[in-house]
């Protein structure tokens, strides 16, 4: 239902309506931010982005062709401008925080704790998941993106977003194994 | 291969557990996946691990907070000191919009809709040419309180077809629920449909358009006007 009425603001946004500009903002802004900044894991970064992925869709909106829900095309869009601003990034900047994304609780001698708090060891392994890792497993399970979804955002094939969902998974266990919790997989 | 050890999902069905837990998957496959659980109790405990972290990505991203206002702030401002558009302004009329819709669209989408143009227009042929054939061969006039087939009376929804669904199924759809398409296609493949040959109350419509939505030939539904 309301993959219908954002095709409907998009045609108003084509035509200059700011106010239709302002129901789209307010109806996606929180996920497209949340999925800007666990991509780049620095809030004042997604937020100047979020702002350029709406300037963006304010722009292109005449040229939007339905072939895909309007928000996976604003996907695709956050997308490209954090991979973008990652890789402006300084790399030893980006190590640190993905360091600090796994070793700040891996070193944690209440690391024992997770055990009796499964759901917070997982949320800890979510955070220290690849980038390419943590997007798909964000689309599909925050997003709600089908694999072809998935595909047209990530800009991969449809078997290459199964095996790779399939590796993150993977790798996630692999982490909650090093927290001490064996899920018994992989 | 130990499922202990595996280093590719044993099936396709089991990589499809993320979308399944997620209910996006198509209802075919969701089906397929629901039997495969029924049969397989190893499998039925994969998807349990499969629920748990998608529960916890939800809740992850949920403490991520929102926005503040500066974002919106700063687009708005950058949207003020743009350029005028050249288009039709606010509050034009649909078919200005669709007009800007269909000149920005490219050839290959230009071919695809007029593929589907032309489909409605062959199931239209008999629905709306029948109506017209009984309207005008019953004595040479109509009464004021005839149905009208006027495009802009009735009650109205906007529908996308599910991309799986065939003509045949479209067909039986407009049939069995007497609609007619009376205008489409829109950008994002959407239709007009006449669901009422007179207008109805906004709670009357909403329960038609929830009826249709159950029929497997609808991809998307919504009340217009």
């Amino acid at each position: 239902m309301q993959t219908s009425s954002d095709e409907v603001l998009i045609a108003r946004i084509a035509s200059g309506d700011r106010l239709a500009m302002q129901v789209l903002y307010a109806r996606h802004h929180v996920r497209v931010y949340r999925f800007v900044l666990r991509l780049v894991r620095n809030e004042a970064t997604a937020e100047d982005l979020i702002s350029e992925v709406f300037l963006d869709v304010w722009r292109q909106a005449g040229k939007f062709e339905g072939r895909s829900a309007v928000s996976t095309w604003m996907l695709s869009i956050a997308r490209f401008k954090a991979l973008s601003a990652l890789r402006r990034k300084p790399e030893d900047e980006l190590d640190d925080e993905a360091a600090e994304a796994i070793e700040d609780h891996a070193d944690d001698p209440e690391v024992t704790l997770a055990k009796k708090d499964k759901g917070s060891a997982l949320r800890q392994c979510l955070a220290g998941l690849s980038v390419e890792h943590r997007e798909v497993v964000d689309l599909v399970y925050y997003h709600e993106k089908s694999v072809e979804e998935v595909a047209k955002i990530v800009g991969i094939p449809e078997a290459t977003v199964k095996t790779r969902m399939f590796y993150a998974r993977k790798r996630l266990s692999e982490l909650l194994k090093q927290h001490g919790i064996d899920r018994g997989w992989p | 291969m130990s499922r202990n050890t595996q280093d590719a999902p044993q099936s396709d069905i089991e990589a499809l557990l993320p979308w399944h837990a997620a209910g996006s998957l198509s209802r075919r496959d969701a089906q397929r996946v629901e039997d495969a659980l029924k049969r397989d109790p190893e499998l039925a405990r994969r998807y349990e691990r499969v629920r748990e972290e998608l529960a916890e990505t939800i809740h992850l991203n949920e403490t991520l907070g929102a926005p503040s206002a500066r974002a919106m702030e700063s687009l708005f401002a950058k949207i003020d000191a743009e350029p005028a558009r050249k288009t039709a302004t606010a509050g034009g009329g649909l078919g200005l919009r669709m007009a800007a819709f269909f000149a920005s669209f490219s050839p290959r989408t230009l071919a695809y809709a007029g593929a589907v143009a032309v489909l409605a227009i062959v199931l239209q042929a008999g629905l709306i040419g029948g109506l017209l054939f009984k309207e005008t061969s019953g004595g040479g006039y109509r009464t004021a309180s005839a149905p009208s087939t006027d495009p802009g009376v009735g009650a109205f929804t906007l529908i996308r077809f599910a991309p799986q669904a065939t003509s045949d199924d479209i067909n039986r759809f407009l049939s069995d629920n007497k609609l007619s398409i009376v205008a489409g296609p829109m950008p994002g493949g959407l239709y007009k449909v006449r669901v009422g040959m007179a207008a109805m109350p906004k709670a009357d419509l909403a329960e038609v358009v929830k009826k249709l939505q159950q029929d497997k030939t609808i991809g998307f539904i919504a009340a217009t006007q």
